[in-house]
């Protein structure tokens, strides 16, 4: 489905309004159910015995004195979960870590679960279950992990991505390597030459809702599971391949999202719930406590990259060199492999290599964090891009300006750029007042910039018009951040109807056609193009019923702002019907009247964005302040600028808490220290400023409206941004995030 | 016949080509080829493969047409956040 050129001059009428969400009063009353809002009658409580070691053989567990303590209805172990997954790796290691098998893999790792009448009972079972561990030794940081005497892992693994194969086992699972040109040949040429080394720690999303779910699984094999997730289609999937389920048996349904951004796409303790319900024959309802979602849910990588980038006197970029470690918990992976694509990807470039190591760790499976890897690369690149400017003598923007990939540019990760906005946000930037703004003692200025590729997928939407001629919308994709709103503002702007004439809910799994999950920043770009189809089916058969109610020819009835009018000589002067006549009369002209979209939405297009920070640093304690922050961000069409806006201050928020605070922090035994807020410190409203935004609008020429997606690229550039200013404040370039402030401290005195 | 480029890593599983010519008219005929005449490619494939046509990403429509003259560009499959 192309991109209509004519969108981009017309005048949209739903499309780009701001109507307030219809999911926000409930949300403010707290009437919203949330994952642990649902209840049922006779329902269990399920709680999960974890590992307190980074890394042990599991010898034995004596389940028995549990399974006897009144109120335990259920006792489960990785024996209870036998292995389904026919070979399937990925599978396998989704099961593994959801329950241990024979190791435990990191602090936190399931090692046996239970369900009980109530919570006490449940928790004084974990505590009767005798676990016997072999410790081994362990390995939590991603560069001792990568060195070849590292204590090893995993003994299956073996490095893939190099020839030839290796012989023995290691902690690397994959190299891969990006790249065109003649990268040593051109940093021979270069007049210029920025080397560095740069490590960030590793983050959780920080979602507020902990991970929730219930499980019923009835005796005739069907099931239901009530849940917290961004992708309800793609949890029944793997849940029923887990169990050995049919997927049709087991309905799911997502509730009300507290924030995901990535850490809501896997699985963690679902299948466990569900197999505690099918054990128990009652309904078992599971939800972590805040130490369990940090100690056991899937933060993102922590990464060591090395960055080299060349450049001529004139300040042309000549080469660039990038070299990149990611962790991947204690499970194969593919994170620095996407950072490994995004790190160059806002320049033109003629030689370019980036090589990624996928490192394995005594820490929780990585999951992905919005635009995941994407960020760590950009710090390190961007941080390397500001410091060659300052060695060439430019400005940073117009450096960059000058290097910027463009339309028919061969991207750092391979293709060729269609139209993108890279350089209209750094010419944004560049005129903005925020470039301009006086700065006082102790305070700096940096910017970034940012990449995310974004991702259509499989979709499926269902619009019914009801009788009285409002508008059912039923889409598949979990909405997480306002496409509730999005999506009916669509489906208003093609049936040519008002707003709150369409209301939009997410379907479950038995209601609905498969959807992929709401990743990739492809709810409101996926579900819109579904959205859009669907509506023009409907329309089709609203002219259809309109054409029998004058008995005249579907081919001279046309479909204007809501209404059927009649063309032509014979029956130009009959009197318009609007879609409320129509669906009046539907009973008598055919039926219900409805559209349905199945599709695959290919074509999502790429998106950039660049951030300016200023900051203010305290060179006695090393504490700093966000003094002021904008975001300019492509987003092909905002279909609700506000929304837009929302997800531009989230990234950005959320990337300014890790510049600064936010790391997982590991003791020496492996385990880690600071499983929660208080400890782990995500920015509040009163640490940030109010986050300015400038939209642009650049088309996607493979959607009707020009929509890209939104979601994820203003978390890329805010880690360069503030390491950029901080750097700027305190004349030293900052190499290591968080910056917080012992590490300022420690880069003033070093 | 159409040319396909191949990121570094899987230029090394086809035997250290990183471009590919290739008879295929969408995208699903070029993946059974590439099986047949890389067997190494299997696994990589099996991960998951994207496939850029003109610089625009398709990763599941496998019906899509190759155009005669078209910059195939083979990607790894990526995760979203």
């Amino acid at each position: 489905m192309n991109f209509d050129p004519s969108h981009s001059k017309r005048s949209f009428s739903s499309v780009g309004t701001r109507p307030i969400r219809p999911d926000g009063v409930d949300k403010v009353t707290g009437r919203a159910r949330y994952g642990a809002d649902f209840n049922m009658p006779g329902q269990l409580v399920g709680r999960i015995l974890r590992s307190p070691h980074a890394h042990a053989i599991i010898r034995k567990i004596d389940t028995s004195k549990a399974a006897q303590l009144p109120g335990v209805k259920a006792v489960l172990t990785a024996a209870d979960l036998p292995d389904l997954t026919n070979g399937d790796a990925a599978m396998y290691d989704i099961l593994d870590n959801c329950m241990a098998r024979k190791k435990a893999l990191y602090d936190g790792h399931a090692v046996a679960a239970v369900a009980a009448i109530d919570a006490r009972t449940a928790k004084q079972a974990l505590k009767l279950i005798e676990v016997e561990y072999e410790l081994l030794p362990h390995v939590t940081d991603v560069d001792q992990a990568f060195a070849p005497d590292a204590p090893l892992i995993n003994d299956t693994i073996f490095t893939t991505g190099v020839d030839p194969k290796p012989d023995r086992p290691s902690n690397v699972s994959m190299r891969s390597q990006f790249g065109h040109g003649d990268v040593d040949a051109g940093m021979a040429r270069a007049d210029f030459v920025v080397e560095r080394t740069f490590k960030t720690e590793q983050t959780h999303q920080g979602y507020i809702e902990p991970h929730a779910c219930v499980a019923n699984v009835c005796s005739d094999g069907t099931a239901d599971l009530w849940v917290c997730t961004q992708g309800h289609f793609v949890y029944r999937q793997h849940c029923a391949e887990l169990l050995g389920m049919d997927a049709s048996k087991l309905r799911v349904t997502s509730s009300e999202i507290g924030g995901g951004f990535g850490g809501k796409t896997h699985v963690w303790a679902e299948p466990v719930a569900l197999a505690l319900s099918r054990k128990a024959g009652r309904p078992v309802k599971l939800v972590m406590t805040r130490d369990e979602v940090f100690r056991a849910s899937g933060p993102t990588s922590a990464t060591s990259i090395d960055v080299k980038i060349g450049a001529l006197k004139d300040g042309t970029i000549i080469a660039a060199d990038a070299t990149l470690r990611y962790s991947c918990g204690p499970y194969a992976g593919a994170w620095a492999e996407v950072g490994a694509m995004t790190a160059f990807a806002c320049y033109k470039l003629e030689n370019v290599r980036t090589v990624g190591y996928e490192v394995l760790v005594n820490r929780p499976k990585t999951a992905a964090y919005r635009a995941p890897s994407a960020p760590m690369a950009a710090f390190a690149v961007e941080s390397a891009i500001d410091e060659l400017a300052k060695k060439v003598g430019m400005d940073p923007v117009d450096f960059r300006i000058r290097n910027a990939a463009q339309e028919g540019t061969k991207a750092s990760y391979g293709p060729v750029y269609g139209p993108i906005g890279i350089g209209p946000t750094l010419e944004a930037v560049k005129n903005h007042p925020h470039m301009k703004a006086p700065l006082g003692k102790n305070q700096g200025r940096g910017m970034a910039c940012g990449f995310w590729f974004n991702f259509g997928g499989q979709t499926c939407t269902d619009l019914n018009i009801g009788i009285d001629g409002t508008v059912s919308l039923a889409v598949g994709t979990v909405d997480v951040g306002g496409s509730r709103a999005s999506l009916s503002l669509v489906a208003a702007e093609e049936l040519g109807i008002d707003y709150s004439q369409v209301r939009t809910v997410i379907a479950d799994t038995s209601t609905l056609g498969y959807n992929d999950m709401t990743d990739g920043s492809r709810g409101t770009f996926s579900s819109s193009m579904a959205t859009i189809s669907a509506a023009r089916n409907a329309i089709k058969i609203l002219r259809e019923r309109a054409a029998q109610m004058w008995d005249i020819p579907v081919e001279d009835v046309t479909w204007e702002k809501g209404h059927a009018v009649a063309k032509g000589e014979t029956h130009g002067n009959l009197p318009k019907l609007s879609l409320k006549e129509i669906a009046a009369a539907s009973g008598t002209t055919g039926g219900p009247i409805a559209g349905h979209s199945e599709i695959v939405a290919d074509g999502a297009g790429v998106s950039f964005a660049t951030h300016i920070c200023d900051i203010e640093v305290d060179p006695e304690t090393g504490a700093t302040k966000v003094l002021r922050y904008t975001v300019v961000q492509d987003a092909g069409k905002a279909v609700h600028p506000t929304y837009v806006e929302g997800q531009y201050q989230g990234g950005a928020a959320q990337g300014i808490g890790w510049a600064l605070n936010e790391e997982y922090i590991y003791g020496k035994d492996g385990r880690l220290q600071n499983a929660g807020f208080l400890d782990y410190r995500i920015p509040v409203c009163s640490d940030l400023p109010m986050i300015d935004t400038q939209i642009l609008e650049i088309p996607n020429p493979n959607h009707p409206y020009g929509v890209r997606g939104v979601g994820e690229t203003s978390i890329v550039p805010p880690l360069a941004a503030v390491a950029n200013a901080v750097s700027n404040a305190v004349g030293v370039r900052m190499l290591h995030i968080p910056m917080s402030p012992p590490r300022i401290l420690a880069a003033l005195e070093a | 016949m159409v040319e396909v480029t191949l990121w570094g890593s899987l230029a090394a599983a086809a035997e250290g080509n990183s471009k590919i010519e290739i008879e295929a008219k969408n995208i699903r005929e070029l993946f059974e080829r590439l099986s047949e005449r890389f067997p190494r490619l299997e696994p990589l494939m099996t991960r998951g493969i994207a496939v850029a046509i003109d610089g625009t990403i398709y990763r599941d429509t496998w019906s899509k047409e190759l155009p005669t003259g078209a910059e195939i560009y083979l990607l790894p499959r990526l995760a979203g956040g």
